[in-house]
């Protein structure tokens, strides 16, 4: 078990070096990182003082020891619009993302798995077929357009809902939803296909001969084993999460890191956004390694391969 | 698997799989038809956004970009002080929207195409490298492969945008990073099954070259899925696209695509829907098409992509 978190540290420690090289020789790609990281209207003091601090005049191996020196110690440079260090940014940010996203995972969990359960217990009937074409559908529609489309309905036409931004109880509803669909289509389809497969297999068949309750075999027996699958996809709901946040926060102008992000798009802000992309991959990366931990403990057949 | 490598029916007169076959189902006499419905909608609605981007010009009604500030936001030609001359309404510049999205369909399919070819592409001779060649190369392809899974690749496009500058060639790039891993990690798992069989070893034996087995007999075997996988991935392509023009990491305006129209029409939502709304509903209907259709045509062509 120790030589398995070690590897994952070790592979954790290399991907967020390859994201640090890669931000770092993209800011480089396009001639003078000067223009970048500066405002337009810098003044030719600030520009020499920047190319001093960021080693400028050496060759770009010195830089990007530079670069990584700063990095270590959580300077990942100033944001040009906010006037303050990138990472402050980010973390005064996040704190609102982190409110959003457990109601997010929770409403997801709550809609998508029940109708993959009940898919799958009425596989191919009316009932799999529609709950098909809820996730087919939920794919098909951007989800930044659904946002707009829920704002339409229920803040313009219907007036129950509040449009935007951080605020009580009835603000979290339009963003939740629109986040929770990022995930309702991944976690029914996993459900379905999982419960498909255990509900074939020796345990169940025993449970149904010792006379158990068909609600409790399915609920029980099989859906706590179907829910390991689950598990093993995390990475990529963290990922769709990621992405959620940043188009569902943009649409809702909810205060998080992801309508950071967008920001730092819009305005240009290359030093914000470097810091927000190296602090996400970070994030990411730590989850990841927390639930691989989790996964192994739970099922000991992973630690080996 | 090769057409002609597939289990063949046990019908007196089995049917040689064409294109032509793939539209039109042979109908075996005293058989019931062994395939799914063709899916004609999805196909009518693809044909006509298809038609509709490659004759934009004569199609559209208005330029897309020349704005008529006297005629702005008039709703659609159904609604109430909706004018006949505007069918689908136009936005807060006075641009008919109808145009709009027939120029907007153009930049959509070509995104894909490009995006397609290019990420695709690559997809493509890593995982047949990968599988073919499998140890240290395999090994360490498959861990960038894990790695371009765990990292959200909207956050490089994003990035991408901003260094590079918006425009088609950034965009394609970014769209690309979101779609090369998928494809090696499919088609390097059929390699790796298809490398066992004789007619490699044959090959092998005959003396070929690992590139000639990987590109005379690797490749043509591997391509019905590459052709699944493409057609699966349009809708990824057609809302990464979206989503990016939308985070105003896309084509730069005036070019009108669908993700900014949407983006556009956002802050108008209390006043004019149809400018955001309208383009959603294109977006929308394209990539269920598209998905519809590939899901029929994976079912025809490799029913074992069906876990994926």
């Amino acid at each position: 078990m120790k030589r398995y978190i070690a590897r994952r540290l070790m592979q954790g420690a290399i991907l967020l070096c390859m994201v640090a090289t890669i931000v770092f020789f993209l800011g480089r790609l396009t001639g003078n990182p000067v223009d970048l990281m500066l405002p337009e209207d810098a003044t030719p003091e600030d520009r020499a003082a920047l190319t001093q601090t960021l080693g400028l005049d050496g060759p770009i191996l010195d830089q990007f020891a530079i670069f990584v020196g700063k990095a270590v110690h959580g300077d990942l440079g100033m944001s040009i619009r906010m006037k303050q260090p990138a990472v402050e940014a980010f973390f005064d940010r996040l704190p609102n993302t982190l409110s959003l996203i457990p109601w997010a995972i929770l409403l997801g969990m709550m809609l998508g798995i029940p109708l993959g359960v009940v898919a799958a217990l009425h596989r191919g009937s009316f009932l799999d077929r529609a709950a098909g074409t809820v996730a087919v559908l939920g794919i098909a529609m951007p989800s930044f357009w659904l946002g707009i489309l829920l704002i339409f309905v229920f803040s313009v036409e219907l007036g129950w809902l509040p449009s935007g931004r951080m605020g009580g109880p009835a603000h979290y509803v339009l963003p939740v939803f629109t986040l929770a669909t990022f995930l309702v289509a991944g976690f029914m389809r996993i459900t379905r296909s999982a419960m498909l497969e255990v509900m074939e297999s020796e345990f169940v068949k025993l449970a149904r001969i010792k006379g158990l309750s068909e609600a409790v075999v399915i609920w029980k027996h099989c859906l706590r084993n179907a829910l390991i699958p689950v598990l093993t996809l995390w990475g990529v709901f963290v990922g769709n999460l990621i992405t959620g946040a940043i188009v569902t926060e943009t649409v809702f102008a909810w205060p998080g890191i992801g309508r950071l992000t967008y920001e730092a798009v819009i305005y240009r802000d290359f030093p914000l956004l470097q810091a927000v992309i190296i602090l996400k991959s970070i994030l990411i990366l730590s989850i990841n390694l927390g639930v691989d931990i989790l996964y192994a403990y739970v099922d000991p057949r992973i630690r080996v391969t | 698997m090769a057409f002609t490598e597939r289990p063949t029916s046990t019908d007196a007169v089995a049917p040689r799989l064409s294109l032509w076959r793939l539209v039109w189902p042979a109908r075996v006499p005293g058989h019931f038809r062994r395939t799914a419905r063709v899916p004609w909608i999805p196909i009518a609605i693809i044909s006509v956004i298809v038609v509709m981007a490659v004759f934009a010009p004569l199609l559209a009604p208005y330029s897309p970009i020349d704005q008529t500030l006297r005629d702005k936001l008039l709703p659609p030609a159904w609604m109430a002080g909706g004018s006949d001359k505007y069918l689908l309404g136009t936005d807060a510049f006075g641009r008919d929207i109808l145009s709009r999205l027939i120029y907007g369909a153009r930049v959509s399919l070509m995104v894909a195409l490009l995006a397609l070819t290019a990420g695709g592409g690559v997809g493509l001779a890593i995982g047949i490298v990968a599988g073919y060649v499998g140890g240290a190369v395999d090994s360490v392809l498959m861990r960038l492969v894990d790695a371009a899974f765990t990292f959200p690749a909207i956050l490089f496009a994003l990035l991408l945008a901003v260094t590079m500058g918006q425009g088609l060639g950034t965009l394609v790039i970014a769209i690309s990073l979101l779609l090369w891993a998928s494809f090696a990690r499919v088609i390097r798992g059929e390699v790796l099954s298809l490398r066992q069989r004789d007619f490699v070893a044959l090959a092998r034996v005959r003396g070929c070259s690992a590139p000639r087995i990987m590109l005379t007999h690797i490749l043509p075997n591997v391509l019905n899925t590459f052709m699944v996988l493409v057609t699966l991935n349009i809708g990824v392509v057609i809302i990464a696209e979206a989503t990016l023009s939308f985070l105003g990491a896309g084509i730069p305006p005036p070019t009108p695509t669908w993700g900014l129209m949407i983006s556009e029409g956002r802050g108008r939502i209390a006043d004019a829907w149809w400018v955001a709304l309208i383009p959603g509903i294109a977006i929308t209907l394209m990539v269920l098409s598209v998905n519809l259709f590939g899901d029929w045509l994976r079912d025809r062509l490799d029913p074992r992509l069906r876990q994926l």
